[in-house]
């Protein structure tokens, strides 16, 4: 997993809220067997339009936004449990995803690929939306370290379980730590009785 | 202290904690299937670390499978090829796997509980956010995402902060023609999608007490749609009835010892919940959602709500329904009776009760998707088949078919398909597909009148 450490990015608004994982990656683009090539599908059915056009009224085509963070609306990330969901948003190049509201599922699968999702509060949200869609060259700041996003509309800090933190400011995963416990995971099997 | 249900299950898996930070909780059942695993399987030959234990896993080709001619070669290839990789992966890893044609073969939260895998107690994950329905049995079930799939298949463990809890209370007695899919879509509607997020759900009070094993998979199965990562209900007499004599589950004094257990796992009195709901049963009706999420649902008599929000109004624009309006009488073409949420015997006998002398109505297509192999089988056993039959519906074979249209079932765009399946999110059942979810008997009662009508007024007593 690559480290992560502090952002400066302008950031594209995607104000629509329950995004689920359906739409950030339909279930037709899940027959890789690689993680690779997702990004070109993210939100593949608002992007285009059936006949395969562009659809201009969706904001990733909009020209005036871009950068690695996307703001969205309130529970982003619900349904399936699909990591190509993660994996999607990475590929097309964000790096950082901030709403009011995230599913657990997607929260968990971010933080295991270095996609950072943050928490804000509703009002905050909502502000930092409007600054977007006024200054589309407002640049937002993500300090890990300090857990700290500073915007045009003020800092707010935001939580992360420390032990993730840690993994994400070093580049290391899960499996690593679990690999690490063998022997007491060894001896829990030896005295299963449940 | 007075523990839960859930502290109980939990609390007996924790091999190790971080300070501050996170839990390495023992998994007793890892289930795979072809479309979550092959990234991890990469994973793990990319590090050079072999499968801990492939004894504790079962896997089995469901999200991709054709629902038709199952025999032959499949035409998509890179459906073939994810089959073929988890064919190998698990021929490689030394893993279970029921396949195509397997005898066990069908949707992975179906065969478990079939087979008497999935137990009380146990803490059983899956690649997938409907693992939440092995919960009726009292375990631990939940969905995670690749990256987990590969730790489990390192460590048989997985790094989590535990959970909070809820309850959700359903006293009462249901009304006719209320089935287990009306309760969970009717709970979904009154909380919201994500008023579970951040909790591990407990089902209790007299409805789930009275509910069936079967009811209680549906409504477990469901708990994701309202953010929670699983639902779980007590084991109970039920439970242990509907193990005994299941392949895999314990027998004679084994079967005993662990029955005790059991019933030792049930909520204390007294114990303490971060979050708890009570429900009248009697609120309840037959429900239909009219929106893109599962929480956008309403009582078949209700009108669809006036609400003035954008993602709202968003969802009524896709489905091209007006604020304020009825769904009765509108006219539908497609009709999906299957998914691990509704395609159990149970499903296929409320429907083929309804069907019984009637016929479908010639504008729909219906598609009737058995869970699992030996659901197909006890549906051919008990005359249900023949029933179909007769009432012009034809019965494919088992898979996850057009809940999430991965294989050829595609409801195309622009039509509405009343559905039994878990999500009715914007192309879900296909590109542009219109999904309406409903119970089995909402299901079948569209299918043979062409269009939505209000069951609680045509339903003749003798069907429930």
């Amino acid at each position: 997993m690559e480290k992560f450490t502090l952002l400066k990015s302008t950031a594209i608004p995607l104000a629509t809220e329950n995004i689920d994982t359906d739409q950030i990656i339909p279930a037709r683009f899940l027959k890789a067997t690689d993680k690779l090539g997702f990004g070109e599908q993210v939100f593949k059915d608002w992007r285009y339009f059936n006949d395969g056009n562009l659809n201009p009224n969706f904001v990733l085509n909009n020209p005036v936004f871009s950068g690695s963070i996307l703001v969205a609306g309130d529970n982003f990330g619900c349904g399936s449990s699909r990591e190509h969901a993660a994996w999607a948003l990475m590929g097309y190049g964000f790096k950082v995803i901030i709403s009011s509201f995230f599913a657990d599922i997607f929260k968990g699968n971010s933080l295991n690929n270095g996609l950072l999702p943050i928490q804000v509060t509703p009002k905050y949200l909502k502000a930092l939306l409007k600054e977007i869609e006024a200054n589309p060259s407002s640049v937002l700041v993500v300090n890990l370290k300090e857990q700290q996003l500073l915007t045009a509309v003020g800092t707010s800090s935001f939580d992360i379980d420390p032990y993730k933190k840690t993994c994400l400011l070093n580049g290391y995963d899960d499996i690593d730590f679990l690999i690490s416990k063998k022997d007491k995971i060894t001896a829990f099997e030896a005295q299963l009785e449940y | 202290m007075k523990k839960t249900l859930f502290d109980k299950v939990w609390d007996s898996h924790v091999v190790d904690a971080i300070e501050n930070g996170p839990q390495v909780l023992y998994i007793d059942k890892h289930l795979i299937h072809e479309v979550t695993s092959p990234q991890a399987f990469e994973e793990l030959e990319k590090r050079g670390i072999s499968v801990a234990r492939p004894d504790k896993i079962v896997a089995t080709a469901d999200h991709n499978t054709p629902t038709i001619n199952q025999h032959l070669p499949i035409k998509d290839a890179n459906s073939r090829k994810q089959l073929e990789q988890l064919t190998q992966n698990c021929a490689k890893n030394k893993i279970t796997l029921y396949g195509l044609g397997h005898k066990n073969n069908g949707i992975v939260h179906v065969i478990a509980p079939e087979l008497g895998i999935t137990q009380p107690g146990m803490t059983m994950v899956c690649g997938d956010s409907h693992t939440s329905t092995h919960g009726a049995f009292g375990s631990i079930a939940f969905g995670i995402g690749t990256s987990q799939v590969a730790q489990v298949f390192a460590s048989q463990c997985l790094l989590l902060e535990k959970p909070k809890k809820m309850r959700v209370l359903v006293n009462g007695k249901l009304k006719k023609g209320v089935l287990p899919k009306d309760v969970i879509l009717y709970i979904i509607a009154k909380l919201g999608t994500n008023s579970g997020t951040g909790y591990f759900c407990e089902y209790a009070g007299d409805v789930f007490e009275n509910m069936s094993m079967e009811g209680r998979m549906t409504v477990c199965n469901m708990s994701i749609e309202m953010g929670a990562r699983g639902g779980m209900i007590s084991p109970d007499q039920k439970t242990f009835d509907y193990l005994k004599g299941k392949e895999f589950a314990p027998k004679g004094a084994e079967l005993d010892k662990k029955i005790s257990y059991w019933k030792s796992l049930a909520t204390d009195k007294g114990a303490v919940f971060d979050k708890e709901h009570h429900i009248d049963a009697s609120e309840i009706e037959p429900m239909i959602t009219f929106g893109t999420n599962p929480g956008m649902g309403i009582k078949i008599s209700e009108n669809i709500p006036k609400t003035n929000e954008r993602s709202f109004e968003k969802s009524l624009a896709y489905m091209n329904f007006k604020k304020g309006a009825s769904l009765i009488d509108t006219p539908i073409n497609y009709v999906f009776i299957g998914s691990c949420t509704n395609s159990r015997i149970e499903d296929f006998r409320v429907a083929a009760n309804y069907v019984k002398g009637k016929q479908k109505a010639d504008n729909v297509t219906a598609w009737l998707v058995p869970g699992s192999q030996n659901v197909a089988k006890q549906i051919a056993e008990e005359g249900l088949l023949q029933i179909f039959e007769s009432a012009g519906f034809s019965l494919r074979q088992p898979g996850c078919s057009a809940c999430l249209a991965m294989n050829d079932d595609k409801i195309p765009s622009g039509e509405y398909c009343v559905s039994t399946s878990n999500r009715n999110f914007e192309g879900r059942q296909g590109q542009g597909a219109r999904t309406i979810l409903a119970s089995p008997l909402v299901a079948v009662a569209t299918a043979v009148s062409g269009k939505i009508v209000d069951i609680t007024k045509t339903l003749e007593p003798q069907v429930l």
